[in-house]
């Protein structure tokens, strides 16, 4: 009985933290519809701040309690200049761009960090007060712990004052439920954004310097705490502040209780909370319906088949391809192969994201459960390559069937979290399960078969599979399944009404990208001899996000056009200093100033002065 | 028998009883008109009909067959064309291509994998367009029409599985008052030549009592009044709620 007594009040204390986050995120989203991926990095510098503060302060409580809402105030600021210098340029993009270029803002502050404050864990040397403890059933229950539980409301009960008795929380939550009619009060929504998102960004402040007694500041909190915030969110009700709390409480238990009783899967657990909820309560507990998704209907490209031109250029391309390896040298055949296996990922995230509509933030998990399929058929079962890279589709392409089940039925950013936290749980259970996966060291030792030890060898195999699989995609889409695929993305109301299982279309395309993703993840263990759980890490997501946005999500050439432009980018990066940095800046100014891609700006200016 | 027989069909959005009690038929070749004020439960009617909104009591038949609470693709299986108030057509596709989407719908040739869709059902979809004078149109985008050609098309989509029933909300919104005339002339004609059964919904009464056979007359989810143009124009009730006593018309 006293256990639980006291991991509840652990569970209520992670609540609080949790809460602080999410609270933000919530704000943010319920006004500005942005969903903000750099909401773990300010939580990130707050802690960062909130340690060069607290460091050079006195050491009693009212210092501390001082230095925490400095730290916050900071990290609002930071906020506030991020609204002004991206944020407000893209409140009407397509949703995927925003949470791309918010993502690119986390890459740069990863840098940012690293360069101020360094690559060593920061903790906080704590006084004495700041150690003690309460008698509580019987136990010692940490005093600082009290604290954080008390705080959770605290700020719920501020939240709401603001809320409802201030001028500034009525325009709040007209803006949060009608944004035109504010608009046409007269207010300056400009003024009102900014602020609220430096209200989101402080109390994402405030819980990273709130973190800091238990943990430490490290360039890592950004994305654990992204992914948590999100779960919270999505399960909540995006927008929803008291659904924010009574998630956060959820959520905050389920961790606690789960960390004891069933600690290797309590990720797991989490996510299956999370898709439950979201199968019963498609907006979240308390979430409401959004309006429109916006930027679905208009601005969509019609899909012609390829102009005689283009034709000539791909089968050019091809030739080139096939005679590389009269020319290329082993080094350079790797790294073209690598580009292959890019542009099959990148042609399975369109897939589904293109004309699919289906925006996912998780693609690596596909890739990643295929590569360690063909991984664990060489050795588990030491079975031949060619079974490897049969079984590596099949498996990545079984189970995106089974998640695409829960994911389908979702639209927009739902959608797009929900992969997310998927691909974070394939993640961490490749990580976790060390004794068939090898945990963080992988699994070494996949090479090809004897016939296909060659690089030239192992290269045209690649450039059959991949190319092959890339080329049947692009059939697929001009065939009548990638008409009925695109109809339930254009009017999910008229594709119905003609008699389309919109769940079922949804549902194959999911796992034909997955098992296309599998196949190219199947392809790289081989190439590179070896698997780690990075392939299946939100950046390798990100890779393909940005190479299907790079070259144009609303061309068919785009994927391939973009997987070759930025891996031959990313591999130019990758050898400098600060590469994430630069990654993330480049990411920022292709949203701002390259929306349509490379092939979408190609082909405007090809059709510039044809009749459409 | 009648096409569709519908009985104490009802509806509520919260405290807002939208359809309150609804019953009618409409018969093979029949052209029923389902006008009200704004607000009065119309669409919400459409919706429970074509399987989009589960309705709350009633029953409806089709053919004699119990549709009540089936998903709109089922519905639509059935013989049931449809078009929206708000038009909803696939914006990325050409005019063609639109019909064609529905006719591979209907003639069960989605799941296919490998020839380019282009090729299927061209002749159909152009026969359809034909029909509906938007043949002209089939190359371009369905996302750049004009509001007119837009219910146009959305009528060939309707047209495309060979409905025995066709439900149109407000068919003619955003079309000049010559091309109201035609486009419901075409209705006219089509349910004569093929024994359609038509239930529509139209703002502009002269088109109305130009072309329906009986009229039913909706008031805040009630049928206030039932009966042909004559009967109709002379209802009290009707003229009451027509001509916005507040008292009767509830003050939309
Ligand atoms: N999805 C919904 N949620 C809540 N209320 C609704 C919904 N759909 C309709 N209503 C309400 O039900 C009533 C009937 O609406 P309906 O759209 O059926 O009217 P209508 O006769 O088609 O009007 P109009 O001529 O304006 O198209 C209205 O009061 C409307 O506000
Ligand atoms: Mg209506």
């Amino acid at each position: 009985m006293d256990f639980v007594v006291v991991q509840a009040l652990t569970g209520l204390a992670g609540a609080s933290s949790l809460f602080l986050v999410a609270a933000g995120l919530t704000v943010i989203f319920g006004v500005t519809r942005v969903v903000n991926f750099a909401h773990g990095s300010l939580y990130m510098l707050g802690a960062y701040i909130g340690w060069s503060i607290l460091t050079r302060l006195p050491r009693d409580p009212a210092w501390f309690a001082a230095g925490v809402l400095l730290a916050a105030l900071a990290t609002a600021a930071l906020g506030a200049l991020l609204e002004m210098g991206l944020l407000r340029r893209i409140y009407r993009a397509p949703e995927l761009l925003q949470l791309l270029a918010t993502f690119g803002v986390v890459l740069m502050v990863q840098d940012a960090a690293l360069y101020l404050w360094g690559p060593d864990e920061l903790t906080l040397p704590r006084p004495p007060w700041l150690r003690g403890f309460v008698a509580v059933a019987g136990s010692r229950f940490p005093l600082f712990d009290l604290v954080l539980i008390g705080v959770g409301p605290l700020v719920l009960g501020l939240l709401w004052l603001l809320l409802a008795r201030t001028r500034f929380g009525v325009l709040l939550r007209a803006a949060t439920q009608d944004r035109e009619m504010v608009a046409a009060l007269g207010v300056d929504q400009t003024v009102l954004f900014t602020v609220v998102f430096a209200l989101g960004a402080g109390l994402a402040g405030l819980g990273g310097v709130l973190s800091l007694p238990d943990g430490s500041a490290n360039l890592h909190i950004d994305l654990d705490v992204i992914t948590d915030a999100f779960v919270v969110v999505v399960v909540g009700g995006m927008g929803s502040l008291p659904g924010a709390f009574l998630a956060a409480l959820l959520i905050g238990e389920l961790q606690a209780f789960g960390i004891v009783l069933l600690p290797k899967i309590t990720l797991v657990l989490v996510f299956l909370v999370m898709a439950v909820v979201l199968v019963f309560r498609p907006h979240g507990l308390l979430g409401r319906p959004q309006a429109v998704a916006r930027g679905a209907a208009e601005a969509l490209a019609l899909v012609r088949p390829a102009v005689p031109a283009l034709r000539w250029l791909g089968l050019a391309v091809l030739a080139l391809a096939l005679a590389a390896p009269l020319f290329a040298g082993p080094y350079l055949l790797s790294v073209l192969t690598e580009m292959l296996v890019a542009v099959l990922f990148a042609a399975s995230l369109h897939f589904m994201m293109g004309p699919g509509g289906m925006a996912s933030f998780g693609h690596a998990a596909w890739f990643g459960i295929g590569a360690y399929a063909a991984a664990l058929a060489t050795h588990a079962l030491a079975a031949p390559m060619p079974a490897g890279l049969l079984l590596a589709p099949l498996a990545a392409g079984a189970a995106a069937g089974l998640f695409g089940w829960f994911i389908v039925r979702l639209s927009g950013v739902y959608l797009a979290m929900l992969t997310l936290a998927f691909a974070q749980i394939v993640w961490a259970v490749v990580f976790q399960w060390d004794a068939v996966t090898g945990g963080d060291n992988g699994i070494l030792g996949v090479w090809p078969a004897r016939w296909a030890g060659d690089p030239r060898v192992y290269y045209l195999l690649a450039l059959a599979l991949c190319g092959g699989a890339a080329m049947l995609l692009r059939r697929v889409l001009y065939a009548p399944f990638g008409y009925a695929l695109r109809a339930t993305r254009d009017s999910p109301l008229r594709a119905e009404a003609i008699g389309l299982h919109a769940g079922r279309i949804r549902l194959a395309a999911f796992a034909l990208a997955g098992a296309a993703a599998g196949l190219a993840g199947g392809v790289f263990a081989y190439a590179k001899g070896s698997v780690f759980p990075t392939y299946i890490a939100v950046g390798h997501s990100v890779d393909a996000l940005v190479a299907v946005l790079l070259g144009g999500v609303q061309t068919i050439a785009g994927p391939v056009v973009g997987a070759l432009a930025y891996t031959a980018l990313f591999d130019a990066l990758l050898t400098t200093s600060f590469w994430r940095f630069k990654l993330g800046a480049f990411i920022v100014l292709l949203v701002l100033f390259f929306p349509a891609g490379i092939a979408g700006a190609a082909q405007r200016l090809w059709e510039r002065g044809r009749p459409a | 028998m009648s096409v569709l027989a519908v009985s104490g069909l009802g509806k509520s959005f919260g405290a807002v009883r939208a359809v309150d009690g609804v019953s009618f038929a409409v018969a093979a070749g029949e052209m029923l008109a389902l006008i009200g004020p704004n607000g009065a439960g119309k669409s919400t009617c459409f919706n429970m009909l074509n399987g989009q909104i589960r309705p709350e009591t009633g029953r409806i038949l089709l053919g004699g067959r119990d549709i009540t609470g089936l998903p709109p693709r089922r519905v639509w299986r059935l013989g049931v064309g449809r078009t929206f108030q708000i038009t909803a057509t696939f914006a990325s596709m050409s005019v063609r291509e639109n019909v064609q989407a529905a006719l591979l719908s209907f003639h069960r040739r989605v799941w296919r994998w490998w020839r380019p869709a282009r090729g299927y059902f061209a002749a159909e979809a152009d026969a359809l367009l034909d029909q509906v004078g938007m043949r002209a149109q089939g190359d371009r985008a369905a996302g750049v029409l004009a509001y007119g050609d837009l219910k146009r098309l959305e009528l060939a989509i309707a047209l495309a599985n060979g409905p025995t029933l066709l439900l149109m909300d407000e068919p003619t919104a955003g079309m000049a008052p010559a091309e109201r005339v035609a486009l419901m002339a075409l209705a006219r004609r089509l349910a004569g030549e093929r024994g359609i059964a038509v239930l529509f919904t139209e703002h502009d009464m002269d088109v109305v009592f130009g072309v329906a056979d009986r009229i039913l007359v909706l008031d805040r989810g009630r049928v206030i009044a039932e009966g042909d143009g004559v009967a109709i124009r002379a209802d009290a009730r009707v003229r009451a709620v027509y001509l916005g006593s507040g008292a009767t018309s509830g003050g939309h």
